[in-house]
């Protein structure tokens, strides 16, 4: 008799999906009691999704505007035999030319990207992991400064067999990947008979919301340069940007200094730029013809969808589109992310000085009972349970230092906005009369209220109870989530 | 300017340099011919006709007319969940209307002869990611899974590739019509063990491609007790069940499972797509249906690499909740189908050509044996160049699909109108 696990591969029986790291445990507590202004105005807050929805309507209306850029509508269904029968894996031309046009606009025009060498994957999580599969081999590892996005445990290593070799840095530098710790992590691996096959960096960061300095960037390329080995640079907040401060990509460093380009690879993506995760865009643009030809094959596991394709292509071709949509986009992360930090200020939460990206990195080392990963994970306790936010806690970034949290704050309106300011601070003023009291009777509510793990029952009865929601899942009013 | 570098390869993977990807096989050789030099009726009257590729496309006017008449279908607002809910929709559970309208669309194809539950529905973008994310699931690296000789020559870069997964061939030959046999089995088996390798499961294609004929109700039961007795898994890829010509020609295995009273049926998994049978392949539509719960579960998280547009979701969602219309397309596909089979079968039979006697697909399965000068792979290779050279058609040599007879060729005829 087949059961479960015995008859499985070692992927589909090991932790490689990462599900259990408490950076999906806080959902749970939100899809369990989700946030309605109205409905339920003391729900758990969702800020722990890293979703842009600020601008959807500038999209929206432009849809609307342009019935013939979709195959479905009367002035568009000319060509909906020839899209849904178009499934090359160089994707449409015009797609390609969309995208690495896109691509430069976000740079400011500072660099183009050639066409011939966007490759599709199914999201940036098929993106990443695909090049994954390009450049490195079962057993081989990539350096990854810490802290990062936690998915990359899985993205990265889970069906690749890769190993990541986690770079750390510090807050006394505000997280900077340093050259010393680059080396010093490279011969660590090396001694230890590892094969380190390159550097895998997000840029923008996140969870720091921080863009790296051009110096940085320098650095990081001579580092793989000299060592021949590949540098991975994932640039999907590059439109995130928020201040005045520009981003600068790798393309535009490339062009600046000497190096081998066949070691440079950059992995894109619209669902943090645009806001259009379910629309699943990923691309991977690299400078290796090699690459670029064994990757276009893999992209036959996660090419998009023609009919989205075909869209895409038209709006992104319209530059006056583009050009608008850009600067709103900035304007309206700007905006929101200063109305969040001014209302962290007001009560002394400080959160990492950002430019980019749809969360903060918050400070609340001073917080902690103890300065450790327990206390960590005690404060992230009472703030889902009490304070009601589903917020990351450092420790799922692989932070090294305890005390520092991911507040996403870009995926919901200015009212649950004010309603999560309102409970932070009415959570810290309380904090500050009974900071040393803990009651033994809280603690144990929450501890039994929280089952932390996804290996709960609950969660093996997926099959059964379709509402559970997938850790990168929209917001809960959505009909969709709820439909049965 | 970059520097460059001596080494002949800049440090890729194995995966990336080797072969596995499979493009260097004939099969997709005439494609390139075809490429160079494509037939069309009115610009390049003898260009290559391309008669190697696998898509069906008799059938888009049923579909544009839908969307014609159902415009909300795909547009936003009216009541149906909005645009932003769809921009957002990320979730690997996939959209739960679309899911059921899979479900039910499924049943439908199978004349209701067996039930699909939604929650087991597991959605993927495009059989091909179906049919590797299975591999990852069920088998483990230097592992093997027994598939029919002759099969579908993407198998190798599907089931291997990125996996590391063998395949091991189940030789099938025309004494018997390529069907599947007990013996084949256990020699197949046997071939495994002698190389010290693990057989994981059996993955067979009903209806076959290239055969283009269904399987027997009583070899899939024997498949079906084969993989009981070893205790291994069965992949059934039934993407192309909506274009057996008649409904009733079609045995699922979840109809084997449901008269078996589900009993070991943790063990089967299904692949279906609407890629064939709706002629979508661009929408990167594929499904794995699977009977096993830690498999569903297993598969619906590494789906995440591979999802399908919400975009896309939703419009089909639409489309294929319309039981009305897809009873409708259901049947008339068929028949196109089986007209288009048999005009072929006619025009070969009277160039005294003979093909294997079919019931499905978009394909049929010549034999062009009593044209080889050598009764080998090599005579076969030389007649299908000469094919693509002076008859200008772009066919695909059963070598390319593994089959141990040479001679047989694999020729698609519902990817054009219907002149040539």
């Amino acid at each position: 008799m087949v059961s479960g696990g015995q008859l499985l591969s070692k992927i589909a029986t090991n932790e490689g999906h990462g599900e259990n790291s408490p950076y999906f445990d806080g959902w749970k507590a939100y899809d369990r009691n989700p946030f309605h202004p109205t409905d339920n105005p003391d729900g758990v807050i969702q800020m722990g999704l890293a979703e842009n929805q600020l601008s959807f309507d500038l999209i929206r209306d432009w849809i609307k505007q342009n019935p013939e850029a979709s195959i479905c509508t009367v002035d568009g269904v000319h060509k909906f035999k020839d899209t849904a029968n178009f499934q090359d894996y160089h994707g449409l031309p015009e797609f390609r030319k969309a995208i690495a046009k896109f691509m430069g606009m976000v740079r400011g025009g500072r660099v183009t990207f050639d066409p011939d060498r966007v490759v599709m994957g199914g999201g940036a999580t098929g993106a990443n992991e695909l090049i994954m599969f390009c450049l490195a081999d079962h057993g081989d590892a990539f350096l990854v400064p810490t802290p990062y996005y936690p998915a990359f445990d899985r993205d990265l290593t889970w069906r690749t067999g890769v190993q990541i070799i986690p770079v750390d840095s510090c807050s006394s530098n505000k997280f900077q990947v340093t050259k010393n710790a680059l080396e010093a992590a490279y011969d660590r691996a090396q001694g230890a008979g590892i094969n380190v096959k390159g550097l895998i960096i997000a840029n923008p960061s996140n969870p720091l919301g921080t863009v790296l300095e051009r110096e940085t960037l320098k650095d990081l390329v001579s580092f793989i340069n000299e060592r021949n080995i590949h540098l991975v640079v994932d640039e999907i907040y590059a439109a995130t940007i928020f201040s005045s401060s520009s981003f600068i990509s790798v393309a535009e460093i490339i062009e600046e200094m000497d190096c081998n380009r066949n070691l440079i690879h950059i992995v894109y993506s619209l669902s943090k730029d645009m806001g259009l995760p379910g629309f699943r865009v990923g691309i991977v643009y690299s400078y290796n013809d090699e690459v670029v030809r064994c990757g276009r094959k893999m992209s036959s596991f996660g090419l998009v969808s023609s009919q989205t394709q075909y869209l895409l292509a038209r709006m992104l071709s319209d530059e006056e589109f583009v050009k608008n949509f850009l600067a709103e986009s900035s304007r309206r992360l700007n905006k929101r992310h200063s109305m969040f930090t001014k209302g962290l200020e007001q009560v002394r939460i400080n959160c990492l000085k950002g430019n980019a990206g749809l969360y903060v990195w918050m400070d609340l080392h001073h917080l902690l009972k103890e300065p450790t990963f327990d206390g960590e994970m005690t404060l992230w306790r009472v703030i889902i349970d009490q304070v009601r936010l589903n917020v990351s806690p450092g420790c799922s970034f692989h932070c090294k230092e305890p005390g520092w949290f991911r507040v996403c704050f870009a995926n919901m309106d200015d009212q649950t906005v004010e309603a999560a300011l309102k409970r932070i601070r009415a959570f810290v003023c309380k904090g500050k009369e009974d900071h040393q009291e803990m009651p033994t009777k809280n603690k144990q509510r929450w501890q039994r209220n929280l089952r932390l793990s996804f290996s709960a029952r609950r969660f093996e009865e997926g099959v059964k109870s379709p509402h559970v929601m997938s850790p990168h899942s929209p917001i809960p009013h959505s009909p969709l989530v709820r439909a049965k | 300017m970059a520097i460059e570098i001596e080494q002949p390869t800049v440090g890729l993977s194995k995966v990336a340099v080797s072969e596995t990807h499979g493009e260097d096989s004939p099969y997709f050789a005439g494609w390139k011919a075809y490429d160079e030099d494509p037939y069309d009726e009115s610009e390049n009257p003898s260009g290559v006709i391309q008669m190697g590729l696998a898509e069906n496309q008799v059938s888009f006017d049923l579909l544009e007319e839908y969307l014609e008449k159902h415009s909300e279908a795909s547009t936003w607002g009216k009541g149906a969940p909005g645009f932003r809910e769809h921009a957002l929709f990320q979730d690997y559970h996939g959209l739960k209307s679309f899911r059921q309208a899979i479900a039910s669309f499924m049943e439908q194809i199978r004349g209701g002869r067996a039930k699909f539950d939604p929650d087991r529905v597991v959605l993927t973008a495009g059989a091909t990611a179906a049919n590797e994310l299975l591999t990852f699931i069920l088998a483990d690296p230097g592992d093997a899974l027994l598939v029919p000789t002759p099969y579908y020559p993407g198998f190798d870069r599907d089931l291997r590739w990125r996996t590391g997964v063998k395949i091991v061939p189940i030789h099938c030959d025309s004494s018997n019509n390529f069907q599947v046999t007990p013996q084949a089995l256990e020699a197949a088996y046997k071939d495994a063990e002698v190389m010290n390798i693990k057989v994981r499961g059996v993955l067979i294609t009903n209806p076959s491609n290239p055969l283009g004929a269904t399987i027997q109700r009583s070899v899939l039961e024997e498949i079906l007790d084969f993989v009981t007795r070893k205790n291994i898994h069965l992949v059934s890829d039934e993407i192309y069940s909506g274009s057996a010509f008649s409904s009733s020609e079609f045995v699922s295995i979840a109809e084997i499972l449901e008269a078996r009273g589900y009993k070991d049926s943790e063990r089967v998994h299904i692949v279906y797509s609407l890629s064939k049978d709706l002629g979508l392949p661009g929408f990167r539509v594929g499904t794995i249906y699977s009977y096993n719960d830690k498999v569903v579960t297993t598969a619906r998280r590494m789906s995440s690499f591979t999802l399908i547009s919400s975009q896309t979701q939703h419009l089909l969602a639409s489309m294929l909740s319309d039981q009305e219309f897809t009873k409708n397309y259901i049947k008339i596909n068929r028949e196109r189908l089986r007209k288009r089979y048999e005009m072929i079968i006619e025009g070969l039979r009277n160039a005294g050509i003979e093909c294997l006697k079919g019931n499905a697909g978009l394909f049929c399965w010549m034999n062009l044996s009593p044209l080889l000068k050598t009764q080998t792979r090599e005579g076969e290779l030389t007649l299908w160049k000469s094919i693509i050279r002076d008859l200008k058609l772009n066919i695909s040599p059963g070598s390319s699909c593994h089959c141990s007879e040479p001679g047989w060729f694999r020729v698609c005829f519902a990817n054009m109108r219907s002149k040539r």
